[in-house]
């Protein structure tokens, strides 16, 4: 095997292989590397590549190796940081002008975890300003494409952090779901997407959207990667009060358990509803007549109130975000206006200038539904809808482990296809955003194309139980053996 | 229901300096959102108490122990402009010369 493949390997085959003597971490960092030279000025996934970095990473990891150190799956491992995690001394954007000069002075404790334990940090990740956003096209510094079709776009917000996966420019990537925004890349990348119960991965060094909805997740190629890298970073953390207090757990132990004796939910109005594409809908019921052939015990599930939640999300994240993003007054960090009197004038230019359209808009929107006279009608509303949603998902729970539907409605649109219509762009997260709501752990999995691009399945479970979840994502995710590669790196042929 | 939204008003709230294009977009905008949105006071009832946090947590308090925090010149590191180990702004008051 040529060292420039070893970038398209899962991560837990290539920490198998430098165990073994067959490759150093070295060898992979330099393939993902030259992986991104040879892609990236077409997907633009990266906004910051940390070259230098990445390759002393690794040779450190190697000496640890070499030297008979006992390192978690983890090391050598090239990872890609969405750019609203920061990295000490590390320019972190967030895909915002307004944070364009930022050099964080901490590192986010995802980070801080994987780096302890020898994770090699290859680039920070292009993303939706402020990660709002459902397709990238919101970024301050250009658009991320698809490495499946490069006229569409790879998802959003954790956009840039999928297209990477998907193309082999890094192992494993980090991004955060609000609303759907590692799920719904994932879905439309053909990667693994895993957003875990809310408080599983701290938040502390997240830049902040809407703290209440705010989850770290994994972008990786396979179900047994996702569950050794959330290993990594998962268990409480005392700087951030949201934290669930249980420590990590091996998510990787139950993976090969099987699906047999689990009862499974199908959300039957998601797979009904007008605008999922056929396709989609194809695939899926695909998926779930596998599950069943598994030995699952598989039925129709409803949840009410999803359809409610995408309503409420746009009130209440927006209304999280409002305030959140009070914070950039161009008085202590990041960008500032050239030209202001007094400040006043110098927050509210420095805002103007520095902030995009989608975020301005969702500022606007929140600090409206929290204003005085409309808090009851708009975001009092909301929070009622979110109890439902809960409800539906606890009622749901007591007849199944699990439920399963698409990700998103479609497969990748084309750039520019739904940016001028805000409401069309929302609806791509119409089935992710309700267990942002509950805060409970779910997954997409590609389960194949339609039309040539990818299909996502989503498998979504109770609240802390990411082992089942993950359990039945792995036995699916084998019965499939979903093996397309982007059509991009067919093109790099036989020197990749 | 017709959205009644003084978008002059929001932006000055939100200390947004807004260009007049950005102001009859985003109204119009947010108007289309804001009708779509009203759907959530379908199904909240009276009786249906509101959540504000997926798992919830009370009073969670870190151990009473000083620890270091984060030295005055990497706090200052970002700043757009400091002078004498403070944060530099324009006049916040009104000067009477």
């Amino acid at each position: 095997m040529s060292a420039g493949s070893l970038c398209d390997l899962p991560g837990h085959v290539l920490a198998g292989m430098i165990r073994a003597g067959e490759a150093t971490a070295s060898d992979l960092a330099g393939s993902v590397l030259r992986r991104i030279q040879e892609v990236d000025d077409r997907l633009h996934a990266f906004l910051l590549v940390t070259s230098e970095m990445a390759r002393e990473q690794a040779a450190a990891a190697d000496v640890r190796f070499r030297a008979g150190e006992d390192l978690p799956g983890v090391a050598g491992i090239p990872v890609a940081l969405k750019d609203v995690l920061t990295t000490r001394g590390i320019r972190t954007t967030a895909g915002s002008k307004i944070l364009e000069p930022y050099i964080p002075p901490y590192d986010s404790t995802a980070w801080a975890r994987l780096k302890a334990a020898g994770a090699v940090l290859v680039g920070k990740t292009n993303c939706d300003e402020f990660a709002m956003g459902s397709s990238n096209e919101n970024s301050a510094f250009g658009p991320v494409r698809n490495p499946w079709n490069l006229d569409t776009v790879p998802g959003g917000s954790s956009g840039g952090s999928a297209a990477a996966v998907a193309a082999g420019e890094a192992v494993w990537g980090l991004g955060t779901d609000t609303g759907g925004s590692v799920r719904q890349p994932a879905s439309l990348c053909g990667v693994v997407g895993l957003k875990p119960t809310y408080g599983r991965i701290s938040r502390y060094g997240l830049i902040a959207f809407a703290s209440s909805l705010d989850h770290v997740g994994t972008l990786t190629r396979t179900v047994r990667d996702a569950a050794v890298l959330l290993s990594a970073i998962a268990g409480h953390d005392p700087l951030d009060a949201t934290s669930l207090p249980e420590p990590a757990s091996d998510y990787a132990r139950a993976l090969d358990d099987g699906v047999r004796g689990l009862r499974i939910g199908v959300v039957e109005e998601w797979l009904a509803m007008d605008g999922v594409q056929p396709g989609v809908r194809d695939r899926v019921r695909e998926g779930i007549d596998r599950l069943e052939r598994l030995g699952a015990s598989v039925d129709s599930a409803t949840l009410p109130h999803a359809d409610y939640a995408l309503s409420a999300y746009y009130l209440i994240a927006p209304a999280e975000c409002s305030s959140n993003l009070a914070r950039y007054d161009g008085v202590r960090y990041g960008y500032r206006t050239q030209e202001a009197r007094d400040s006043v004038e110098l927050n509210k230019k420095t805002r103007g200038e520095g902030f995009g359209d989608e975020v301005k808009r969702r500022i606007m929107l929140g600090t409206y539904s929290l204003s005085a006279g409309y808090y009851d009608a708009y975001y009092g509303q909301a929070q009622k809808v979110r109890t439902l949603v809960i409800r539906d998902y606890q009622e749901a729970f007591e007849r199944f482990d699990l439920l399963v539907g698409p990700t998103s409605p479609t497969t990748a649109f084309r750039l520019g296809e739904k940016t001028e219509d805000p409401l069309a762009m929302y609806l791509s997260d119409v089935f992710t955003i309700p267990s942002d709501r509950s805060g409970t752990p779910a997954i997409s999995i590609p389960c194949g194309l339609s039309d040539g691009l990818p299909v996502g399945f989503q498998i979504m479970g109770k609240l802390t139980d990411e082992a089942t979840v993950l359990r039945a994502a792995h036995a699916l995710e084998q019965d499939l053996a979903f093996s397309a590669r982007p059509p991009l790196l067919e093109e790099l042929g036989a020197s990749a | 229901m017709p959205v009644d939204i003084d978008v002059e008003h929001v932006a000055r709230l939100a200390r947004l300096d807004l260009t007049d294009e950005e102001r009859e977009r985003f109204g119009r905008q947010l108007r289309l959102i804001l009708e779509h949105a009203e759907k959530v006071g379908e199904v909240a009832a009276e009786d249906v108490p509101p959540t504000s946090h997926p798992v919830p947590r009370s009073n969670v308090f870190r151990p009473d122990q000083a620890s270091p925090t984060l030295p005055h010149d990497e706090a200052l590191s970002g700043a757009p402009e400091s002078e004498a180990g403070r944060f530099k702004v324009p006049p916040i008051v009104e000067r009477n010369e």
